[in-house]
C-alpha cells in the first residue's frame, strides 16, 4: 500500500478508536505505529511524548506529525495529521447538528442537566491527576495559585496568563541554574 | 468575517495550550465568552460530547465551537486553526531540533507553564461549578429545592466514580439517566 494512504489510515483508524484524546491515545498509538507498522522504535514514542508535553498543541496532533514526517516528509506529515482530524471532525459535526435540533426536546434538556453536573465530577478528577503530575515546589504551588486566583476572579486574558507564567518558570529555573553554577 | 475570525481564534488557542485534553478549556472558555458565541452551559454540556465521542478533545472543541457559530466553514476554519500551531512546530522540531526537549530554555519555561495549567483548570472547575448549581438554584426553592439537590447527588456520585477511574461514559451515561428522571419527577409534582 502507498505510504501517505498508509499513514493516513493508520492515524484515522487511531483518532477514530480513542476517547478521551491526550495519554488514552498512547498505547494505541504505541500499538499501531511501533508493534504493527514498526514505523517507530519503543524509545521514540518516550521522545515524542517529551516532545509533546513541551510543545502547544493536542498530543494526538504532535504525535501524528511527528511520526508522519518521519516516515514520509512533510507530506507524510500532513497525512497523518489529516487522518487523526478526520473521524472526530465528521462524528462531532453530525452530533452538534443532531443536538441543535433536539437540544431544545425535555428529555434532552434533563438529561443534559443532570450530565453538566456529572461533567463537573470529570473536570474536578481532571485537575486532580494534573496535579499529581505537576512538578511541585515554592515557585509551583505561587504560580498555581496565582494563575488560579487571576482566572477565576479578574477579566485578563487565558492566554497572557500562560505567557507570564512560562515567563516566570523561565527566570526562575534560569536564577537558580546561576546559583548552582557559583 | 465569522469564518477568520474562528480561525484566528483557534490558531491562538491552538499555540497556547500546554498538555493535553482539559489544558484546553480554560482558553476555550476565555474565548467564547469574549465573543459571546456560546454560554457555559453550553459549552459543559460539549464536554459530555466529546467525552463520549472518539478523537482528541482539542480537535472535537474546535469543530464544535466553529459549527455552532460558523456552520460547515466555520468548523473547517476553526479545526484548521487549532491543528495548525502544533502542526508546524513539530515539523520543526522533527526536522531542525531534536535536543528541543533537552534545553534549558524550554524546561525552564514548562517549569512555570505546568503549574500554571493546573492552576486555570482550577479556575474553570470554578466556573462550571458555579454554571451547574447555580442554574439548579434559578428554578427558586434554594438548597432544598429537587434540581439543586439531585445536582449535588449527581455532582457526589459521579465523583465517587471518577475518582476510582470508571470510564468516563459510564459516568455520564448514569448522569444522564439520573437527569431524566429527576426532570420527570419535578413536572409531576408540579
Amino acid at each position: 500500500m502507498n505510504k501517505y494512504l498508509k499513514l493516513f489510515l493508520t492515524f484515522a483508524k487511531i483518532g477514530a478508536f480513542t476517547f478521551g484524546g491526550g495519554y488514552a491515545m498512547i498505547p494505541l498509538i504505541q500499538r499501531e505505529v511501533v508493534d504493527r507498522t514498526r514505523w517507530l522504535e519503543e524509545k521514540d514514542i518516550l521522545d515524542i511524548i517529551a516532545i509533546a508535553e513541551s510543545t502547544p498543541g493536542p498530543i494526538a496532533i504532535n504525535t501524528a506529525t511527528f511520526v508522519g514526517f518521519r516516515v514520509g516528509g512533510v507530506f507524510g506529515a500532513a497525512c497523518a495529521t489529516f487522518g487523526v482530524i478526520v473521524p472526530s471532525f465528521v462524528i462531532i459535526y453530525l452530533v452538534s447538528l443532531l443536538l441543535r435540533q433536539f437540544s431544545s426536546l425535555p428529555p434532552v434538556r434533563y438529561a443534559f442537566a443532570g450530565i453538566r453536573a456529572g461533567v463537573l465530577a470529570l473536570i474536578l478528577r481532571a485537575l486532580w491527576s494534573m496535579y499529581k503530575q505537576c512538578p511541585k515546589g515554592l515557585i509551583a504551588y505561587v504560580l498555581m495559585a496565582a494563575a488560579f486566583l487571576v482566572a477565576a476572579f479578574t477579566d485578563i486574558s487565558v492566554i497572557f496568563i500562560i505567557i507570564v507564567c512560562g515567563l516566570l518558570g523561565l527566570t526562575a529555573s534560569l536564577l537558580a541554574g546561576r546559583k548552582v553554577k557559583k | 468575517m465569522i469564518v477568520l475570525e474562528l480561525f484566528l481564534t483557534f490558531l491562538e488557542i491552538g499555540a497556547f495550550t500546554f498538555g493535553g485534553g482539559y489544558a484546553m478549556l480554560p482558553l476555550i472558555q476565555d474565548a467564547v465568552a469574549a465573543h459571546g458565541w456560546m454560554s457555559t452551559e453550553e459549552l459543559v454540556n460539549f464536554i459530555a460530547v466529546s467525552e463520549s465521542t472518539p478523537g482528541p478533545f482539542a480537535v472535537n472543541a474546535a469543530t464544535y465551537v466553529g459549527s455552532t457559530v460558523g456552520g460547515f466553514f466555520g468548523a473547517v476554519a476553526a479545526t484548521l486553526g487549532v491543528v495548525l500551531p502544533s502542526f508546524v512546530i513539530i515539523l520543526l522540531i522533527a526536522a531542525f531540533f531534536m535536543k528541543f526537549k533537552d534545553s534549558a530554555i524550554v524546561k525552564g519555561c514548562m517549569s512555570g507553564l505546568r503549574p500554571a495549567t493546573v492552576g486555570l483548570i482550577a479556575s474553570a472547575v470554578v466556573t462550571v461549578g458555579w454554571s451547574v448549581f447555580s442554574a439548579a438554584l434559578a428554578g427558586g426553592g434554594g438548597a432544598l429545592s429537587l434540581p439543586f439537590l439531585s445536582a449535588v447527588v449527581i455532582f457526589c456520585g459521579a465523583a465517587a466514580l471518577a475518582f476510582t477511574k470508571k470510564s468516563p461514559i459510564l459516568i455520564i451515561g448514569l448522569s444522564a439517566v439520573v437527569g431524566i428522571a429527576v426532570g420527570y419527577a419535578g413536572e409531576l409534582l408540579g
